[in-house]
């Protein structure tokens, strides 16, 4: 059963900066259709996580093991660059915090959101331009708007062409990077939702870092807290946030603000 | 022959390592081989990079043909001629059967080329992808990797905003089936007669510090939709000269009055065309 | 009672609380409990106020971690142990087998009260139709008025919440249901209907266990009493 089998297995990943920041020490596994939040304050080392885990920087120790379509584990900083990139563009998405490092703002939302798929031989304008049209709906965003560029949009809608940009070829793993900040709570709410649907329809297994408890709470299975670049609790989202056992996990949860 | 030049203008040592460029380049069509452009006596965007390779290229038996926008009588083509005559002492003529060397911006003759022949093209940008990715080091990993759908997110972007692939010259190739190129600013009427082209096609970017070829009788496919095919140009009328229906037309404004005709681009051919008809 | 209709079962479950932020003070809740629930039957946890029953009811749904101890829950006709599982077991286990109506409705935004109640029949993959006339169905049944169902729970009132709350709860019919006081913020009409809807869930053979404040819905409801504050540890 192939469910059983983690599509994401970390062992021991570290990345230092001259011996402070990055991680260090970082284990765990990812099975199809499951959300790890990690969460913790800025320099926790998060994003210098999600950048190894993503392929985007490699680390200095451990292994990211990843489990392709068909079924093999690839180290995927073993891989060879080209076979890395594919990867990317097939299997794997990232959405960015600022959705301007995500997007090509030069070009219509239309061909935004057709990159993929041209990128991996789509070659008929009509079917991409249908796909386009879908996705559209599917993330909310008026179909009429399918030519104007993203430089147009909302930040919420832009945030939204981003998701819809990555999921268009159907991608297993998502990587995305604190995806509600910077948005108004009312346009976060709406994102977050769509998230949640997204994920639940796709089967999507998902890393999502996040310093907001709330979207922690909201859009992940489990959670990851990290200090000082280590992991120092993890476990089901609502067991990490309604009995923290750590001291840090217990402040962080203490400091939210009630609504 | 000027004395005071060594033939052809550059120097013996610069003429091999762009030879060596050359050599690479037609090893590896459409690829872009970078190399040490020299300062000329002219400015960037007149022709440098096409005037190095033409050095390096041409011998005292050669017979020079250059062309600018088609035509042999502009200042552009003029000076360059004058220049191989003067640095080389070569023969030059305006007919393209003549030649055995033929520098070219923004045009390809109408008339065949044949085998034995070069064709070598001035180019100011040489990085089709540059429009899409502005840094360096990701589009020669684009090339490396032969990454080119965002190639395509700009014709997309075309048929999106035009209905069409507006996109009329410079129309991006794939050479060889592997690397994507700029076939210069010609314009995408010409673009079929570089597939299977029995002359060598060479191109020369100074400014950009960059050569690149494809050899004789290579494939050199225009990229495009399955359901928005490569089309070139047409026009209603036939030019109003030699009355020539296949040959790209430039309209010519003839009076103060604004009156306006459509005549060939290649000037060579059009007169060839009319001696006949006469 | 006997094994085969064995349910869930805690065996020597402790909890302390360790504030850290409070300057590590511990706050012991139970010590070496052990309990049972079975099929068609409901147990309600008694106890006074502080007595441990919600943590013990958290703890039974993996919203808490015990200490020591073990709680096993029968699930895909095996047993999983809720105080070592891994997260994805629990979610399994909680998608297919251990419901819970927690006192407070957690509002989703931006979603209907129809769905909140229709989405754990979605996430087992049931037909969107049926998902939702199920959902509309119960509300109906606990009087939600019909023109809040397409609204955003999160501006109920108190009563109107726990009614979606309960609603969801009954939505699916899972083996196992936790129930922490179901009818506390409910009038008595609809505090009859959740009596109703818990006598059906045992006729249909889930196992229940209650926290129920209010003495007429626990008598009518509860098969066993079990006492939480006997559990008490005894802190020298």
């Amino acid at each position: 059963m192939s469910e059983m089998d983690a599509i994401l297995s970390v062992r021991d990943v570290a990345k230092l900066y001259g011996g402070r920041g990055g991680c260090k020490e970082v284990s765990f596994d990812l099975w199809p259709g499951e959300v790890l939040g990690i969460v913790g304050e800025s320099g926790s080392g998060k994003t210098t996580l999600l950048d190894c885990l993503s392929g985007r920087r490699t680390p200095d120790a451990g292994r990211i093991m990843y489990r392709g379509r068909d079924g093999e584990m690839l180290d995927v900083h073993a891989l060879s660059e080209p076979r890395r990139r594919l990867l990317m563009r097939t299997d794997w998405g990232i959405v960015h915090q600022n959705p301007r490092d995500g997007l090509r703002m030069g070009v219509s939302a239309g061909a935004n959101i057709g990159e993929r798929l041209m990128a991996v031989g789509a070659r008929h304008y009509g079917q991409i331009r249908g796909s386009a049209n879908d996705w559209l709906e599917r993330v909310e965003i008026d179909e009429n708007r399918i030519d104007d560029r993203p430089m147009t949009f909302s930040g919420g809608m832009q945030q939204r062409l981003q998701i819809a940009r990555n999921l268009v070829n159907g991608p297993r793993l998502v990587f995305m990077d604190e995806p509600t900040g910077g948005l108004d709570v009312s346009v976060q709410a709406r994102l977050l939702d769509l998230l949640r649907r997204l994920v639940r329809e796709m089967h999507l297994a998902c890393i999502i870092v996040t310093h907001d408890l709330g979207v922690a709470r909201l859009l992940a299975h489990r959670l990851m807290v990290m200090k000082d670049g280590r992991v120092i609790e993890e476990g089901l989202t609502d067991q990490v946030l309604d009995d923290p056992h750590h001291p840090y996990t217990q402040l962080l949860v203490s400091s939210v603000l009630p609504a | 022959m000027s004395k005071g030049y060594n033939f052809a203008y550059l120097d013996e040592q610069t003429k091999r390592m762009i030879r060596r460029a050359i050599l690479k380049g037609v090893a590896i069509p459409g690829y872009q081989v970078p190399f040490a452009s020299r300062e000329m006596p002219l400015p960037y965007g007149w022709g440098t990079g096409g005037i190095q390779v033409t050095a390096s290229v041409i011998g005292p038996n050669d017979v020079l043909k250059v062309i600018d926008q088609g035509a042999d009588d502009t200042t552009n083509a003029v000076s360059i001629r004058r220049f191989f005559a003067r640095t080389a002492g070569v023969k030059t003529t305006e007919r393209t059967s003549e030649a055995s060397l033929i520098q070219t911006r923004h045009r390809i003759p109408e008339q065949p080329l044949k085998e034995g022949q070069i064709l070598v093209y001035q180019v100011p940008i040489p990085e089709p992808l540059r429009w899409m990715e502005p840094r360096e080091t990701e589009t020669r990993k684009m090339h490396a990797l032969a990454e080119y759908g965002v190639m395509h997110v700009k014709l997309y972007e075309d048929i999106a905003r035009f209905g069409r692939i507006a996109s009329s010259y410079n129309y991006p190739v794939l050479v060889h089936g592997r690397y994507v190129m700029a076939p210069s600013p010609i314009p995408k009427f010409d673009n079929p007669k570089m597939d299977r082209m029995p002359a060598l096609q060479l191109f020369g970017a100074g400014r950009e510090k960059r050569i690149y070829a494809v050899p004789p009788y290579t494939s050199v496919k225009s990229l495009d939709f399955e359901d928005h095919p490569f089309e070139v140009q047409r026009w209603d009328k036939p030019c109003e000269l030699c009355g020539a229906s296949d040959t790209y037309l430039d309209e010519v404004i003839t009076d103060d009055q604004g009156a306006r005709m459509f005549v060939c681009s290649d000037s060579d051919a059009c007169q060839e065309r009319q001696k006949g008809a006469a | 009672m006997t094994a085969t209709t064995l349910r869930l079962s805690a065996q020597g479950l402790s909890k302390i609380f360790t504030l850290h932020v409070q300057g590590g003070v511990k706050i012991p809740v139970f010590h070496n409990l052990s309990f049972e629930a079975h099929a068609g039957r409901c147990v309600a946890l008694a106890g006074p106020s502080g007595a441990g029953k919600s943590t013990l009811l958290r703890s039974l749904y993996g919203n808490y971690l015990p200490d020591s101890g073990h709680i096993k829950i029968r699930h895909r006709s095996g047993w999983v142990d809720l105080a070592n599982a891994l997260p994805r077991e629990i979610l399994d286990l909680r998608r297919y087998t251990l419901g819970h109506v927690s006192q407070f409705l957690r509002a989703v935004p931006r979603v209907s009260a129809l769905d909140v109640v229709a989405e754990p029949l979605l996430a087992v993959g049931a037909d969107e139709d049926k998902a939702r006339n199920r959902a509309a169905e119960l509300l109906e049944r606990l009087n939600l008025p019909e023109r809040l169902w397409n609204l955003a729970p999160a501006t109920f009132s108190g009563g109107e919440q726990q009614r979606v709350n309960v609603a969801r709860g009954f939505a699916p019919s899972y083996p196992i249901l936790l129930l922490d006081e179901p009818t506390a913020s409910l009038d008595a009409k609809n505090r009859r209907v959740v009596i109703e809807l818990i006598a059906e869930s045992k006729a249909k053979g889930t196992a229940l266990v209650g926290i129920f404040h209010d003495q007429e819905v626990r008598d009518a409801v509860a098969d066993d009493v079990f006492e939480v504050e006997s559990f008490k540890e005894t802190v020298a």
